[in-house]
């Protein structure tokens, strides 16, 4: 790997280190797309070259040095093309959510004065076309699938190949021009905006130089041993910072391969034709993957399920323990976890997809324990990373061997972590955001005295030095009684039951914690469809008496399990609902990375919140939602509140004297 | 739709159907019916239950042969056809209930559309030879184009009988493209179907006939879609035609509105 990697090292910007990987090994597949049903690959001189044609054909639109490309689709390699396209002009790519609909694109168009749009295909088209009048900036729009876009005369429509084609001719004309172009960048140049999810406010420009990027690439790179052999498959959004990161800069870094799925409901099934050995994924993922699989599990035969549950049973003891090499593990138990991975582990690796993994990682939101574990004892070597999108999603990472369920790992190479007095993590480093787009006061709030990022995150060091995250510091609350309320904990725990998809909890200045609950529609439909229970919907299956008592008893096994930790057994659930409507970005009940909008849905559902803390034991509420067409309809309902019984917790008095304790200490 | 799109669009007529009628023993199903098809429209035949929509249908490929008048297709007037003769010519048809076959994998259903295009004899078929294996991945090639074309990648493999009805009919639209018809017949395409089902078929059918310039004739009880897609429509009432034109027209139709529009049901 460090032969291959050499000549790179010296490259400072993506479009040199793309060059010196097309003159390094020229005829290694450095992307593939599956169209029409087969794996289409480029080789990286291709690619090279089809930059090249992309970069001079948006010259030909007057795309200057500095201006900002904005780029919306699905994980394509074209639009990888002109992000790398963008870069070599020495301007700027601000991929955007594919999913947002076109009113929220219009802020962040605005914001990022965007001339120049690449989109993927004719929805982006649209979407585009309906707020054009309100960007006056806005002169170009270039689109790469062509379908559907026959009877579109606008002058301002570009087709991405005519575009490449009047870019191939003018390399021919001007053959010096593109590498003149290229040499032109410094690695101190803007690489890629990133606009925040909006969680607290209007979302922000996060501007990331090449250098940035660049050194939480190599970084990643070194601390995995990622190499050009190493594959990847890009399916999450291009406008995350995750994807930035392991699918643009780590892939240009170590020169792996690039696997671009046919679309986003075929994930699946070609995660399991391209079997990648490095991956990524949110939690939210994972979570979906073990629904599905215990969903399927219940259909099957009865001989089946006792293997799989038996020989679970073993991994769950053993499997993780295994996977770091600790010696500590009997001859027995090796003998069985060799015969489970035989007769379970393997092909249930085969199944998802992840026979050839060999790094994985989760972020963007708390993983379950439980959920963590599972990965880990069937074999996959599943880890956490922390880290943000001004932080390049690079702080801290977890070291092959030294996995702790609870922590997100050891401080990156090159990075330093320290806890601020109030418990937030802090963090400085070169993999740093440069500034946020044209915001320079949010700039210099986000930094202290002494140049630490503030993360906004609360968290502390354990013993070993590992980081341990547990909540947003402004979400973590406190009962009325003093005790420390993190309702994320609190969520997560409940959201590892495959029956509940979505959790919210509250309880901050309040005298007991409640909760609302979203049932997962796949899971608990599933469940009710064994037990003959009829439903005709979402809102229908939400209000039966019997998946209120599944629901309950979930919420109980977590209450126990919080009882048994003094620190949060004062967060027990007393009371919780099920909600009537699922939750939804589209609702703004959610951010587009599904992280639950806890302030905004209490405000919305302030009835239901009154109606927990009450002593109610019913409520009617209507709710307005928008469908993914834009029309707005109305559901409403009677919802059910119950009561859950609740455990006494070991010494309400010691465990908030010990919180507080321990606040001072961190 | 904007007119001058449409009309460009729009060539002669590709399909007359003259004082068509047809009786099972005392029932009449169709008397003198009288209508054509443009190339490239949409068209639609609408009427209440019983009107004989389907019988139109099954007259257009053959299924029913008329006692009285006759169908002119691509200038050829025909007495009798059956199916076979007319799926040759280039009429492709989904239907009311649909008839895919439930085992076979999406693929594989699709992939039945293209038989008529499939040249190689039954041996080197079997075999997996010369002629058959160029034209086996051709096909191939074509199928995956309207998997694409229809958005149904991510089911290639499963079992039609394990999808939702939403995408069954979508599957059957999809064996119908394969058999690449100059003439689409859409028995109630979007019966049964929610409103982002039907708004997702209604976009396919509308990039069909731009896509492909294929002529569509379209039976459909939902009168927003109808109105929506369709360049012209055709009303039937117990088997007689009672009104053709415009949508706008078919609107403002008295005879329509006391037939089929005013009353609910």
């Amino acid at each position: 790997m460090n032969t291959t990697l050499r000549p790179a090292q010296a490259a400072d910007t993506f479009p040199k280190l793309l060059l010196d990987h097309a003159r390094v090994r020229p005829y290694e597949t450095c992307m593939r797309e599956k169209d029409l049903g087969i794996w289409q690959a480029w080789t990286w001189a291709q690619v090279a070259d089809e930059v090249r044609a992309f970069a001079l054909g948006l010259g030909t639109l007057g795309f200057a040095r500095g201006e900002n490309l904005a780029v919306i689709g699905d994980n394509r390699p074209q639009l990888y093309w002109a992000m790398a396209a963008a870069q070599c002009l020495g301007g700027v790519p601000v991929p955007l959510y594919q999913d947002a609909v076109a009113e929220e694109m219009i802020y962040i168009l605005d914001d990022a004065d965007v001339r120049i749009a690449v989109v993927e295909d004719q929805e982006q088209v649209d979407k585009l076309l309906e707020i054009k009048e309100r960007l006056p900036r806005l002169e170009h729009i270039v689109y790469e699938d062509p379908r559907g876009m026959r009877h579109y005369t606008q002058p301002f429509l570009h087709r991405y190949s005519e575009l490449q084609e009047r870019g191939r001719s003018l390399h021919r004309d001007f053959p010096a021009m593109f590498d003149a172009e290229i040499g032109k960048g410094q690695e101190s140049d803007l690489a890629v905006m990133l606009y925040t999810s909006g969680t607290t406010g209007k979302p922000k420009g996060v501007c990331h130089t090449h250098r940035a990027l660049i050194v939480a690439a190599r970084g990643g790179c070194e601390f995995d041993k990622l190499g050009p052999r190493d594959e990847i498959l890009s399916y999450l959004p291009m406008a995350w910072v995750g994807d930035n990161l392991f699918s643009y800069a780590e892939a240009l870094v170590a020169g792996f391969t690039i696997n671009c799925p046919e679309s986003g409901d075929t994930v699946m099934t070609d995660m399991r034709e391209i079997g990648p050995t490095f991956y990524f994924a949110p939690p939210r993922v994972f979570e979906n993957l073990l629904t599905q699989l215990t969903i399927r599990m219940e259909d099957a035969s009865r001989i089946k399920r006792w293997l799989f549950t038996y020989f679970l049973g073993v991994a769950r003891r053993c499997g993780a323990e295994i996977l770091d090499r600790r010696p500590d593990v009997s001859a027995k138990d090796r003998l069985l976890y060799a015969f489970g991975n035989l007769l379970v582990y393997a092909p249930l690796r085969n199944v998802l997809g992840m026979s050839r993994i060999r790094v994985a990682y989760t972020a963007g939101a708390a993983i379950g324990p439980d959920l963590f574990r599972f990965y880990r004892s069937i074999g996959i070597n599943l880890k956490q990373l922390y880290g943000s999108t001004e932080t390049c999603a690079y702080v801290c990472l977890q070291p092959d061997g030294q996995i702790k369920l609870d922590s997100v790992g050891l401080p990156a190479p090159g990075v330093e972590v320290k806890i601020g007095d109030n418990g937030e993590v802090l963090v400085k480093s070169l993999a740093m955001l440069q500034e946020y787009y044209k915001r320079p006061e949010a700039t210099a709030e986000v930094f202290d005295e002494q140049g630490y990022f503030r993360t906004g995150d609360a968290g502390f060091f354990d013993p070993d030095g590992h980081l341990k995250i547990i909540d947003r510091a402004k979400d973590v609350g406190r009962l009325v009684n003093g005790a420390v309320f993190a309702p994320n904990y609190i969520e997560n725990k409940l959201k590892f039951f495959p029956y509940i998809k979505e959790a919210v909890a509250f309880g901050h200045d309040r005298n007991m914690v409640c909760a609302f609950i979203n049932l997962d529609l796949g899971a608990v439909g599933n469940w009710a469809e064994r037990r003959g229970i009829p439903y005709s919907g979402y809102t229908d299956l939400a209000a039966k008496p019997e998946v209120y008592q599944l629901i309950q008893e979930c919420v109980e096994q977590v209450n126990s399990e919080l009882a048994a930790d003094p620190m949060v057994a004062d967060s027990q659930v007393h009371r919780f609902l099920v909600l009537h409507k699922e939750l939804d970005p589209d609702d703004d009940e959610l951010t587009r990375t599904r992280k639950v909008r806890r302030g905004f849905i209490a405000e919305k559902y302030a009835v239901l919140v009154d109606a927990l803390y009450s002593g109610k034991s019913s409520c009617f509420i209507e709710t307005e939602v928008k469908f993914e067409d834009g029309r707005k309809g109305k559901i409403s309902a009677d919802v059910k509140i119950c009561d859950t019984k609740v455990l006494p917790a070991p010494h309400p008095k010691d465990t908030a004297r010990q919180v507080r304790k321990e606040a001072a200490h961190a | 739709m904007s007119l001058p799109a449409a009309v460009s669009r729009i060539g002669e007529t590709i399909l007359s159907v003259e004082g068509v009628s047809l009786a099972f023993g005392g029932v009449k199903a169709l008397s003198e019916v009288t209508f054509d098809v443009r190339e490239g429209e949409v068209r639609a035949i609408i009427g209440p239950n019983g009107a004989g929509k389907s019988s139109m249908l099954n007259v257009i490929n053959g299924v029913y042969h008329p006692q009285q008048g006759t169908v002119q297709f691509k200038g050829e007037t025909r007495r009798k056809v059956n199916p076979h003769h007319a799926a040759a010519q280039g009429i492709a048809r989904t239907f009311q209930n649909i008839a895919l076959f439930k085992g076979m994998t999406v693929l594989d259903n699709i992939m039945t559309g293209r038989s008529l295009k499939m040249r190689a004899s039954l041996l080197e078929q079997a075999l997996y030879l010369g002629r058959n294996r160029r034209e086996e991945l051709e096909h191939r090639t074509k199928v995956e184009e309207i998997i694409d074309f229809l958005q149904i990648e991510h089911v290639r493999k499963t079992p039609v009988g394990r999808l939702p009805y939403g995408l069954q009919k979508r599957v059957e639209l999809a064996r119908a493209l394969a058999a690449e018809p100059v003439l689409l017949l859409l028995d109630e395409p979007m019966a049964g179907m929610n409103v982002e089902e039907k708004q997702d078929m209604c976009r396919f059918i509308l990039d069909v006939n731009d896509e492909f310039g294929t002529t569509i004739v379209l039976i459909e009880h939902d009168m927003g879609v109808v109105m929506d897609i369709s360049d012209r429509i055709v009303v039937l009432d117990y088997g007689r035609k009672i009104a053709d034109g415009y949508p706008a027209e078919i609107r403002s139709n008295q005879a329509v509105i006391d037939a089929y529009l005013g009353v609910a049901h």
